[in-house]
């Protein structure tokens, strides 16, 4: 294209000049036309090699992008990971038998997770708690160790794991970092009959299915509950801990989950153990739990709740009337975005019917989340609490309750 | 039979299930979609033309208010194949990194895919149950996401993870051809 040019550029300067009396002949036109073909030449020469040099260029930007994307995020960084999630309380509880008033202000749980994966398909993970700041002889807290087990992948729906883990029971017990739920303190359900936070020792399967459908099942240590003293057929003060723990009784968890509607989460679970105490013939035998829960949640609005009956079998236990210990509770909130941060007001009524009959109560709760960000939540909510026996009123209180919790 | 040798011999059993267990994970590679697949069914071919976006200052900023915190990559490459660009971003959910592949067209997402999880929970988020309601999402005036995804329990920052990876795929998405106009415009 260029050559034509310069030869129709050539032709105009010959017509556009008649004055010139001396018209180059053909061998000025063929040196001309050839010093141009030389230049021509020499342009796309030197557009070769530029175009090499911005290729070399290129490459060379690529490689330094891809170094100091190594740099930003090393191999080894992204293999293992931290983590945590922590909560400040502070409570105060106006009771009816002042003796019982409560007034306190504690960092209640302080947790690390630490995960390491060695292949795409056998990973580590642990959690490591110290709850009320403090731990050793005298001191209010103590250092947990909740869960600490290696998760094998076996293909892309069917998990095996071994260690230490937290039980696949209810709502609360695997999913509690303060930011997932609303209220300060954990609901008393999942405290007082199913005794989250529950870990135990043992190996899990777990699958899943395409449409939502999945489920667990775990052989584990199990619990120790007493069978004589205050804390008598308590449940939560059977737990072990994996401390040491007596192993004369394995137990077994199975649960089935259906989540494959977006906001749904129905789960069963089912706890068996066949001798609750660990010891035989002191009146506690086998112990069955049977839990449901449910989770609906479309647009801004969440109801939840939860169903939980413990069966125990021994002339102890039944003489006690500890043989049955139930408990429920009916949640429902409503979140809602602003530019500033997310907003929750929570309304909660509990019955639980547990063991001692202090943990014998009706209570009715509201309260107000404040989530700055994601993983922040500031909390405050107002508690009323009733027991179900005469000799326990003095306990029933007023509360209200202030917090604020992370989780990273 | 007594008690104790049941129990022992369940232990025995378990630990022999176990065991076979980890030889056959040692033994498996763990992705659910490889760039490759996801390519050939995003694009309908495995190796489409590329490009990579480099993170100035605007996207950093535009990237860090969705994220959450700043983007951790110098540059996001994308394949393109008429009009409809794929894009592969990993983000963290939980603990751990989740890779999405995201496909955009009209400005639109037209598919999400969960080609790598990590996590402990959120599993749910890989299926069609949950990705399908990404499906033409598209970026407001204020520059979030045209509809409200639901979530799942228990996975709260998986979900939210998928839902800001959409997100910054679509401002990706708009800032590529904006500045391709913008270069043909001064052409």
């Amino acid at each position: 294209m260029k050559i034509y040019a310069s030869w129709l550029g050539l032709a105009l300067l010959v017509c556009a000049t008649p004055a010139r009396s001396q018209t180059p002949d053909i061998e000025e036109i063929w040196a001309i036309v050839q010093q141009q073909q030389a230049e021509i030449d020499q342009l796309k020469q030197q557009l070769a090699t530029a175009d090499e040099q911005l290729a070399a260029a290129e490459q060379k930007v690529e490689a330094t992008g891809d170094y100091l994307e190594t740099m930003v995020m090393p191999e080894t960084s992204s293999r293992t990971q931290i983590g945590g999630y922590g909560e400040l309380h502070y409570n105060n509880q106006d009771a009816d038998d002042s003796a019982q008033d409560l007034d306190q202000i504690d960092f209640h749980r302080f947790v690390l997770f630490f995960g390491h994966e060695f292949t795409d398909r056998i990973r580590f993970f642990s959690e490591l708690e110290l709850e009320h700041s403090l731990a050793g002889d005298g001191a209010p807290g103590e250092v947990e160790l909740e869960q600490a087990y290696i998760d094998f992948a076996l293909s892309d729906t069917l998990s095996a794991k071994a260690g230490l883990f937290l039980l696949p029971i209810g709502i609360i017990n695997e999913t509690h970092e303060p930011p997932t739920f609303y209220g300060v303190e954990r609901n008393s359900v999942e405290s007082d009959i199913i005794p989250a936070t529950w870990w135990e020792a043992g190996a899990a399967l777990n699958g899943h299915f395409s449409n939502g459908l999945s489920w667990d099942f775990a052989a584990h240590s199990g619990l120790a509950i007493p069978t004589s003293g205050s804390s008598a057929f308590r449940v939560r003060s059977g737990r072990q801990k994996v401390a040491e723990a007596a192993a004369d009784d394995l137990a077994y968890t199975a649960r089935l989950r259906y989540s494959g509607v977006p906001g749904l989460d129905l789960g069963i679970s089912y706890h068996y153990q066949s001798d609750a105490s660990q010891v035989s013939g002191d009146g506690l035998d086998d112990g069955q739990l049977l839990v449901a829960n449910a989770i609906y949640n479309t647009g801004a609005f969440t109801l939840k709740g939860l169903y939980a009956n413990w069966n125990f079998s021994g002339i102890a236990v039944e003489a006690a009337g500890a043989d049955r210990q139930t408990g429920w509770y009916i949640e429902p909130s409503y979140r809602f975005t602003t530019d500033r941060g997310d907003w929750g007001i929570y309304g909660r009524h509990q019955d639980v019917d547990a063991a001692r009959s202090q943990d014998q109560f009706s209570q009715n709760e509201f309260g107000l989340n404040y989530w700055p960000t994601d993983n922040v939540v500031l909390k405050i909510d107002f508690r009323q609490r009733e027991h179900d026996l005469a000799s326990e009123a003095g306990r029933d209180f007023d509360a209200f309750d202030l917090g604020v919790g992370y989780q990273f | 039979m007594p008690r104790r040798p049941r129990q022992v011999l369940m232990l025995l059993a378990v630990s022999a299930a176990l065991v076979s267990a980890a030889a056959y994970a040692a033994n498996e590679a763990g992705r659910y979609q490889s760039r490759a697949e996801f390519l050939q069914e995003a694009l309908g071919t495995e190796n489409p033309p590329s490009s990579v976006v480099w993170i100035n200052d605007e996207l950093r900023r535009a990237a860090s208010k969705i994220l959450g915190h700043p983007p951790s990559m110098l540059r996001v490459r994308y394949w393109y194949q008429d009009g409809r660009t794929a894009w592969i971003i990993d983000e963290v959910g939980k603990e751990q990194p989740i890779t999405f592949g995201i496909v955009v067209e009209n400005a639109a997402v037209q598919t999400l895919r969960v080609m790598q999880f990590r996590e402990t929970r959120g599993w749910e988020i890989r299926y069609p149950f949950f990705t399908e309601q990404f499906s033409q999402l598209r970026l407001t005036d204020r520059g979030s996401l045209s509809r409200r995804i639901d979530g799942i329990s228990g996975a709260t920052l998986s979900v939210k993870a998928a839902t800001r990876i959409a997100n910054l795929a679509l401002v990706l998405d708009e800032y590529t051809k904006q500045s391709k106009q913008q270069a043909a415009a001064n052409h």
